[in-house]
């Protein structure tokens, strides 16, 4: 058992993984050398060497095309795109070439790639450099998405996202790199597509991703003093998405409350309330309500991201009010 | 240079001076290539060029839906490196990438059945005419968004280089491609890590339906921009089977080596519009005909005629490919349209496509 930050976790389940499998490599911007921007690569280059862990130029279109091309070709690969944001200058690779090339092949080509990203604010970084693209990628046939919420959970769903044999968007959240826990000794390998209740309760549901998963647990222990019992869920992959967890707990609760840090429209708390109200409609005691960011480019200053991203204040007084 | 007068329906482009090809190189009929590595080049630019002309018949009859672009008039750059290449060898293609394909050795029934959306279709009719796709045969995959394909090549490249495999990544597009960001990154890249690639500039003088040169800022797109990487300046004649297969070989053989990227531009013409759909009437006429006189395959023949080998050899090639073409036309409308079952089939490599349970 050691403790982990959620920062180190990512090496950590990284490292596990390239010991496992030597073809593993990856690339990146400043990865190597650096250790990263987030420092969250510290230490691969020295056990493993620059043939497997590259230092790339800024070239998001040929970093993610080289993952594509050694994929298909036998070596599987973990790309870094610095931060999310940056998505959208090689979104062509992520959104045409890497999702769609075995589709399109009729199964001729396989690209096990993880893409990992710097997702997310409370940063300070402004509109560019703090949001949450997760819909972004959750909306492309053939790509899954995964957003852990603690340091365990990163090294589990990282063992998990580099040996699916499908590729993965893996989101590390940019104001949980200095969480800690616990993590075991030993091979930890966790599962894509299942959600995780973390806390239980009977009167309301709360679906949280990553950054939002501890305000959510932080309100729900509020909501306990005024007599609300909540129920937590860290959704944890978007793509696959455990339905099931959800719609089960929905029906325990009869409400559900999803907490988004991605701007309101097309948030993928839209897509579960629309399963929800297809299929546990009549399960239901009050409309599904989204509490999310609001849809603007996110502010650099402190008090106003503060403001615009739900804090445990926000999803408290939602809950309180709209369960009254 | 710029802007010319609309008159009598013509495009403005077409009313520009004509960019006229180099005259033909005889001296490359003395090109140390074995006889029959020519004819087997002549026997591929004759599938090439029979297998699209056919394919052009069945778009006329509505049997090929959606768009596709015919390489047409510029089969000898798919043919000289296609045989340049070894087995195992890797080809990167764009939408204009049926000549590539056939080329590696694809099985024509299947690639037309494929135009047709069929069942027996290379991609089952997933993909169509801009996707066509054959691992088994080394061809990677055929490119719909520009210069994407230039970064995986390079990936490709990298594995091989990475497995210590000695293939070599052969890469495909556009004069057009080279002003596209994705180029010049890949570029940048396969130099700094001295990867085992060759990037193929086809320039046939047209992006779409603009001249290349009126957007881009050097005359030549690639060649000219190949020393901002390190790379020689490559230009060789694309409608001469034997020019590329020389320098196909040497880049080939270079990459495979170990001493890294090369890229040429290889200039040639499209003989048609651009895709289906083009009729092409914005290029000047005398350069459409001083292009279609420079035609890569009757020049290849006279070539051989020349080099001793008997017309009647040359026809009988002719007539086994046009065998060979009206057998994969049977073969391609033999084949059922795609059911329900292949819909859902291949996001995944479990081989469905659920994203929740
Ligand atoms: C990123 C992108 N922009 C535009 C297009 C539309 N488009 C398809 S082919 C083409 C022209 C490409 O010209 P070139 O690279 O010279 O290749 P050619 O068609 O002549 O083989 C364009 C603009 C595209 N497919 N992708």
């Amino acid at each position: 058992m050691a403790e982990l930050t959620y920062r180190n976790a990512v090496a950590h389940g990284i490292a596990q993984e390239m010991r496992r499998d030597p073809n593993l490599v990856m690339l990146g911007e400043d990865i190597a050398g650096a250790g990263g921007v987030f420092k969250t690569t510290v230490g691969l280059l020295d056990e493993f060497g620059p043939e497997r862990v590259r230092d790339t130029p800024i070239s998001e279109q040929a970093i993610l095309g080289a993952a594509m091309g050694a994929a298909m070709t036998g070596i599987p690969v973990i790309a870094e795109i610095m931060f999310s944001d940056f998505i959208a200058v090689c979104f062509d690779l992520l959104a045409n070439e890497i999702a769609k090339s075995r589709y399109m092949t009729a199964g001729q080509v396989s690209i096990p790639i993880v893409v990992r990203t710097a997702n997310g604010g409370g940063s300070r970084f402004g509109a560019q450099h703090s949001q949450s693209v997760e819909n972004w990628v959750m909306m492309i046939p053939g790509l899954k998405v995964v957003a852990p919420s603690t340091p365990l959970d990163v090294v589990g769903l990282m063992a998990a996202s580099v040996r699916d044999p499908d590729p993965v968007v893996f989101l590390e959240h940019k104001s949980l790199m200095a969480d800690k826990q616990d993590v075991p000794d030993g091979e930890i390998v966790d599962e894509l597509g299942v959600a995780r209740v973390v806390r239980e309760g009977s009167d309301c549901t709360i679906a949280a991703l990553a950054l939002m998963v501890p305000r959510a647990l932080e309100a729900a222990a509020r909501l306990e003093d005024q007599g609300i019992s909540a129920e937590v869920i860290d959704v944890r992959t978007l793509v696959p998405l455990d339905t099931q967890a959800i719609l089960g707990s929905v029906t325990k609760t009869s409400r559900l409350f999803t907490v988004e840090e991605n701007p309101r429209l097309c948030g993928w708390g839209a897509e579960i309330a629309s399963i929800v109200s297809d299929e546990v409609f009549w399960d239901l005691d009050g409309p599904v309500v989204r509490i999310t960011t609001p849809h603007i480019p996110l502010p650099a200053a402190e008090a106003l991201e503060d403001m615009a991203i739900p804090s445990v204040d926000l999803v408290t007084e939602t809950i309180t009010k709209r369960m009254g | 240079m710029t802007t010319q007068i609309r008159d009598e329906g013509l495009y403005d482009y077409a009313l520009r001076e004509p960019r006229l090809p180099e005259p033909e190189n005889r001296d490359n009929d003395r090109l140390d290539i074995p006889i029959d590595t020519r004819l087997e080049m002549y026997e591929t630019q004759q599938l090439l060029r029979q297998f699209e002309k056919r394919a052009y018949d069945l778009f006329m009859q509505n049997l090929v839906k959606g768009t596709s672009h015919l390489s047409l008039g510029q089969e000898a750059i798919a043919t000289g490196f296609a045989r340049a290449q070894r087995d195992g060898d890797y080809t990167f293609a764009t939408y204009r990438g049926h000549a590539h394909t056939l080329a590696r050795g694809a099985d024509p029934g299947a690639v037309l059945a494929e135009l047709l959306g069929r069942e027996n279709g290379i991609l089952k009719g997933k993909g169509g005419s801009m996707h066509l796709t054959s691992v088994e045969h080394g061809m990677m995959g055929s490119y719909a968004i520009i210069g994407a394909q230039l970064t995986i090549a390079n990936g490709a490249a990298w594995s091989a280089q990475m497995r210590g495999s000695g293939q070599v990544a052969v890469c495909f597009f556009g004069d057009g491609t080279t002003n596209i960001g994705a180029f010049h990154e890949a570029l940048n890249m396969a130099a700094i890590w001295r990867l085992p690639v060759v990037f193929v500039c086809e320039n046939n003088l047209w992006m779409e339906y603009t001249p290349i040169d009126l957007i881009t800022a050097v005359p030549n797109p690639a060649a000219d921009r190949a020393a901002a990487y390190g790379l020689e300046s490559i230009i060789v004649d694309g409608n001469d089977a034997d020019a590329v297969y020389e320098t196909a070989a040497r880049v080939i053989d270079r990459a495979r080596r170990g001493d890294g990227p090369s890229l040429v531009e290889a200039h040639t013409y499209r003989e048609q519009g651009h895709s289906r759909a083009d009729p092409a009437k914005y290029r000047p006429p005398s350069e459409v005909e001083a292009w279609k006189a420079r035609d890569p395959i009757p020049m290849y023949h006279e070539r051989l005629l020349r080099l001793g080998v008997p017309e009647g050899d040359l026809s009988a090639i002719q007539q086994d490919v046009a065998r060979r073409v009206d057998e994969a036309t049977e073969f391609a409308k033999s084949g059922a349209h795609p059911g329900e079952e292949h819909l859902m089939t291949d996001v995944w490599a479990d081989g469905g496509s659920a994203w929740r349970n």
